[in-house]
């Protein structure tokens, strides 16, 4: 049974890890905007911007940390707009948030082709290497499977474990909740919600646009248009899934990197019997399935999309 | 009408008043919401701010709350002034606000709602143990025992409005706004509030509470300000008042709501059999028997929650009944909303701007919206304008719609020319049912007037009326017949003429069955 | 500082916002133009001249145009019953694959005063079901159909590359993934000889005007108007919800199809996984600068083709990347929801 073997091999566990990454990053950013009460579906944008300015920062002769700083600090700035848009001035959240994605996407391709003349082959940087860690890279098949990951990796899971901790244990995490929930009672108690959707929105940003850069800087050596392939929106579907846990939003990544990973290597060893277009479909049908699901069971934030002005009820 | 307050003796008006609000002056647009309203308030007093929807009342709290900033004018809180606009700077001044509608989430739990704000939000960690302390102690000595890790949304009402009140105190208020309070209580609820709101008074602490409802403004306060118009229109001690004087400087002037006048009841129009109505495996209405006779008012009382809504929507053609029937007529009811209004169903909806009207459409589209099918306004699939428009402005002439235009956005209406409009759209035909939920919630008294006036006018062309409202003053002046709604069941009828408040407050509680005066009533009919 | 809300929207800010909001646009854009070291002012002649310069261009503008008004359609009408087809990308790519699949054989024995409104329905038709299945979702399930409509948009794309890769592929591609061509009686007569603009720019500027009438006159418009602005009322005013969503579903659904559908058999005359740079997504931009009016869509894509055609002749010029014409448009969809607020909105210190 070729088909369950595949679970078997060290090299799928790995593979999950790699794909969940840029998928953890996005979820957890896209996760923090709705607990604020924003959704932000500027995430494939900037994703994209992140990926190409990390790359590009790299490209130009900065250190690998500094791509992905650089790419946070954009995925920040970006935010910043959406944020204004929608938070200061109100506007529709879902067009605000498209228009963030059609205008940060074409942005990144216009700088990229802009600074990056037109070549034959992609220009490549040096990416972010798996670092051994001792003891634990050396296990059988735990230490290839789990712990010969890139930095970035072990970065998203940590992430999680934070920002989890921050959301349900700190009086911060709490200003975030009230706001996303009821931000007349946020700002009742003292709480700012303007200000906490700021920050909500241009930290979760941030993370996005680390998430795009992970995919240049670590996943892959170059930017091409069009890679993020769609991971912003089936991160918004996996904030649904998660129910606004950071727990379970790594847990979601994670199974649906572990679908994505199967069916890769699933479609080597069925071979041509079956279209591969139906295979990379089934990301985004799992998504859907994963909306229908917990559609009616999340308990949404009460104040999601919900404009805030000061006064008015 | 003596004070309750056994903390009047602490209050003297030599001392410095804790609160003292100084020439507050707010407008919005050309609206003048505040006129140099000035107030004091000293410790252990209660006082009550009385005053119309749109007498200024909420702005004024809103401004000491530092929700709003003032045109003009001063807070000072102990002598010191508050920095405007600052909801944190009146908090650590030691002012507490419960609201109306309940600044609470409803998805986090007891806890986390009342620390929210409370701690520095740069601590590492939250200090759930202290504040669980604290609010425990708190709870305690005021009586207001809540389950800390609840769910807010699973608590009810009346324990919400404990955590309301719960948060403010954690907050170490000394002073306490309290908007509306009794709006969304029952009677026994009400009463638990009360005691309560003494027992901080005497234990020091200063209330303001905002109302228009003149029986607990006397049985609660100390002293009265009553607001209209944005000014400070009279004060008065509690003790040296009457609830006529209050009424007649709330509204400033003598503003006659009309009586009903004895009717002659003909043929059953509506009659309830069995009817029941589960939503999501919850039972909302059980086993509903009623009729209403063309020519008379059926009045529904009961306390906000209990199925009115429910009965409305049934009623309206909004939702089928899961068991029984309803019949008009003595036919099966029509179905769905246009069949109803087709029939001559004139509906009054509950809120007008979520329900009843679409604030970004023109009049001449509301007025038409629920019969744009029928013949009379549209030929094969397109709406015939000019009929609408002339009908539109038919309503506005007859109904008195001020600011209103066929062509105008339904938007720039106040509460009651809305109101006016749907009632118009209603009417115009003579229906031979109305239903009227909360038909005059939130209006100023011209407005009730008007309302009552018109629904009156029916009742007396031949109309079947079902009146569905919390407001007893009205029931008593427009009913015929009353019954109360208590979770989802009717209470047997009981006429006019033999209703009073007493005999009201007893059936909205539920104990009909007890009272054997019910008995006589209810065979009479 | 603070906003407050404008009693009436000025008629004069409303019809001026979306110049004012182009205007902005490229002004930011201009930045960036001159960031990158190029003449601005020479750029957007270029793009000017280009577009709108010779016969030739300005035939080439109105091809462009022509997809972007039924897309733009697509969303308005969505938009305004609150409906958020973001998938008219995927609804034009099957749209486009179903005239493949029917118009290659299946029509080819049709007088062509026959098949070109046949497939142009089964084109429609097809838009119609990928939307339907999101709209479904949201009404049986309660799902947002934003996330669902953009998910399947991949979904249809890679559809397509299976269809063009086995069943549909042409066999005389030399290799090349590209759908079988769609009959001689099934292309779109020619509006001005030795251009490529067809009579779908005829056909796409009617069906605006008859959305228009429907939207303005029709019981139907009142009703989906009435849905989008205030769904319980509409309910208590007796709109049926469901079936009236379903139609508008339809309705947008299918003009993203018919797109589509119009594009292979006007221009291509076959499918390709590149027969759409993005008409779907710039769709939503031209509904939002047209307000959402249906004539108004005329406008805004005839801009937005200007932008996009006029870059390319630009680039050549002068060397900036022609995905400039993309983030000037962007912009405005941006700047254009500004502008929209500032004429219900008023700034008060």
């Amino acid at each position: 049974m070729e088909i369950l073997d595949i679970f078997a091999s060290a090299g799928l566990w790995a593979a999950v890890l790699r794909i969940a990454t840029p998928l953890i990053f996005g979820t957890l950013g896209a996760l923090l905007c709705e607990r604020a009460g924003v959704l932000n579906l500027g995430i494939e944008g900037i994703m994209t911007f992140g990926a190409m300015v990390g790359w590009l920062a790299v490209f130009n002769g900065a250190d690998l940390w500094t791509g992905l700083l650089v790419a946070a600090i954009c995925g920040a700035l970006f935010g910043l707009l959406h944020a204004a848009l929608t938070v200061t001035l109100g506007l529709s959240q879902h067009v605000t948030g498209l228009g963030i994605t059609l205008f940060s996407s074409s942005l990144s391709y216009f700088l990229f082709r802009l600074i990056v003349p037109v070549a034959g082959t992609p220009p490549t940087i040096e990416p972010f290497q798996p670092i051994d860690i001792p003891g634990l890279s050396d296990l059988p098949f735990v230490g290839p499977a789990l712990f010969t990951q890139t930095a970035p990796t072990y970065l998203a899971v940590l992430l999680a474990v934070v920002l989890g901790y921050v959301l349900f244990f700190t009086p911060l995490g709490l200003a975030v909740r009230m706001t996303g929930e009821n931000p007349h009672a946020a700002e009742a108690q003292g709480v700012n919600p303007i200000t906490v959707r700021y920050g909500a929105i241009m930290a979760g940003s941030a993370l996005m646009g680390v998430g795009g850069a992970f995919l240049t800087l670590s996943a892959f050596n170059s930017f091409f248009p069009t890679m993020i392939q769609g991971r912003g929106w089936v991160c918004i579907a996996l904030v649904v899934f998660s129910s606004w846990r950071p727990s379970r939003a790594l847990l979601g990544a994670l199974l649906f990197a572990l679908f994505d990973a199967y069916q890769l290597r699933l479609q080597t060893v069925v071979g041509k019997a079956v279209p591969y277009q139906l295979f990379l479909m089934v990301p985004y049908i799992m998504s859907i399935v994963a909306l229908v699901v917990m559609a009616r069971r999340a308990r949404v934030p009460q104040a999601l999309m919900q404009a805030y002005r000061r006064g008015e009820r | 009408m003596g004070s309750p307050f056994s903390g009047r003796g602490v209050a003297g008006m030599s001392e410095t008043p804790v609160l003292r609000l100084s020439n507050i002056s707010k407008r919005f647009g050309d609206t003048i919401a505040n006129d140099a309203v000035s107030i004091d308030l000293a410790r252990g007093e209660v006082l009550a701010l009385l005053g119309e929807n749109g007498a200024g009342k909420t702005t004024l709290m809103s401004i000491l709350f530092g929700h709003y900033t003032p045109d003009e004018g001063t807070v000072e809180v102990e002598g010191r002034a508050l920095p405007p606009g600052r909801p944190r700077a009146a908090i650590d001044a030691g002012v507490g606000m419960v609201h109306q509608h309940f600044s609470l989430a409803a998805n986090l739990t007891v806890l986390e709602n009342v620390m929210t704000g409370t701690q520095s939000l740069w601590r590492a960690k939250s200090d759930t143990a202290s504040a669980r302390r604290k609010l425990a102690e708190i709870a305690d000595r005021f009586g207001l025992a809540v389950n800390p890790d609840a769910r807010l949304g699973d608590l009810s009402v009346g324990e919400q409005q404990r955590v309301e009140i719960l948060k403010a105190l954690y907050n170490d208020a000394r002073i306490l706004i309290l908007d509306e309070p009794t709006a969304v209580l029952t009677n026994a609820e009400a009463e638990r509030l009360f005691s309560t709101l003494r027992e901080m008074a005497r234990q020091g602490l200063s209330l303001i509470f905002i109302s228009h409802k003149l029986n607990e403004v006397l049985a609660a306060a100390d002293r009265v300000v009553v607001l209209r118009g944005g000014k400070v229109v009279a004060e008065r001690q509690a003790e040296a008042t009457t609830k006529e004087e209050l009424a007649e400087l709330m509204v400033g002037r003598q503003v006659a709501r009309p009586k009903r006048e004895a009717g002659k009841a003909g043929d059953v129009v509506l009659e309830a059999i069995g009817a029941s109505l589960v939503v999501d495996g919850v039972a909302r209405l059980s086993d509903l028997n009623f009729q209403i006779r063309a020519g008379e008012t059926l009045g529904i009382i009961g306390v906000s929650g209990n199925g009115q809504a429910q009965l409305a929507h049934l009623v309206s053609g909004l939702s089928d009944a899961t068991a029984g029937e309803l019949r008009l007529f003595g036919e099966p009811i029509p179905t769905g909303v246009e069949a109803l209004v087709e029939a001559g169903v004139g509906r009054i909806p509950e809120d007008r701007n979520a329900e009843g009207a679409i604030g970004e459409m023109t009049l001449w589209e509301n007025a038409i919206l629920e019969r744009v099918r029928s013949k009379r306004f549209s030929k094969n699939g397109f709406v015939d304008r000019a009929a609408a428009r002339a009908f539109a402005a038919t309503i506005i002439e007859d109904f008195d719609v001020r600011g209103g235009a066929p062509d105008r956005r339904t938007r720039l209406l106040s509460g009651g020319n809305m109101q006016k409009l749907i009632l118009g759209r209603n009417l115009h035909d003579q229906p031979k049912l109305l239903i009227a939920a909360q038909p005059t919630r939130g209006l100023d008294e011209g407005a009730i007037a008007a309302v009552h006036t018109r629904i009156l006018e029916a009742r007396a062309k031949g109309a079947a009326v079902l009146l569905i409202s919390e407001d007893l003053d009205e029931v008593l002046s427009l009913a015929d017949r009353i019954r109360a709604i208590v979770k989802g069941r009717l209470s047997p009828p009981l006429a006019a003429e033999e209703a009073n408040a007493q005999r009201l407050g007893l059936m909205m509680a539920g104990d009909w069955n007890k009272d054997s005066q019910y008995g006589e009533a209810s065979h009479a009919l | 500082m603070r906003f407050e809300r404008r009693p009436h929207r000025p008629f004069a800010l409303v019809i001026a916002s979306p110049v004012i909001a182009i205007a902005a646009a490229l002004a930011i854009s201009g930045v960036l133009i001159a960031l990158a070291g190029a003449p601005v002012l020479e750029a957007y002649y270029q793009i000017a001249v280009g577009s709108f310069g010779s016969k030739l261009a300005f035939t080439e503008t109105l091809t462009r145009a022509t997809p972007l008004i039924f897309t733009g359609l697509a969303a308005a009408v969505a938009f305004r019953a609150q409906v958020w087809n973001i998938g008219a990308e995927g609804q034009f790519y099957i749209g486009a694959i179903a005239v493949a699949a029917f118009g290659a054989q299946a029509t080819a024995g049709l007088p062509a005063a026959l098949a070109i409104p046949l497939l142009m329905f089964i084109g429609a038709v097809a838009g119609m079901i990928v939307l339907l299945v999101p709209l479904g979702l949201r009404l049986r399930f309660g799902v947002d159909e934003v996330v669902t409509t953009l998910l399947l948009n991949f979904v249809a794309v890679l559809f397509v590359s299976m269809l063009i890769e086995g069943p549909l592929k042409d066999p005389l591609a030399f290799g090349w993934p590209q759908s079988v061509p769609v009959a001689d009686n099934a292309i779109l007569p020619k509006l001005i000889e030795r251009s490529r603009l067809h009579i779908g720019l005829a056909v796409a500027v009617a069906i605006a005007v008859v959305v228009h009438i429907v939207q303005a006159r029709t019981v139907f418009g009142m009703q989906s108007k009435a849905a989008g602005l205030n769904p319980r009322a509409a309910k208590f005013a007796g709109v049926p919800l469901a079936s009236t969503l379903i139609k508008v579903a339809c309705l947008s659904g299918g003009l993203a199809g018919l797109a589509g559908a119009v594009e292979v058999m006007g221009v291509k005359g076959y499918v390709t996984t590149d027969l759409s740079p993005g008409f779907g997504y710039s769709g939503i931009i031209v509904a939002m600068l047209a307000n959402l009016h249906p004539i108004g869509v005329i406008a805004a894509a005839l801009f937005t083709a200007a932008m996009f055609v006029g870059a390319d002749g630009m680039s050549r010029a002068i060397g900036i990347p022609s995905y400039i014409a993309d983030v000037t448009v962007a912009l405005s969809l941006l700047t254009m929801l500004v502008a929209l607020f500032f004429t219900q909105y008023r700034i008060r210190k």
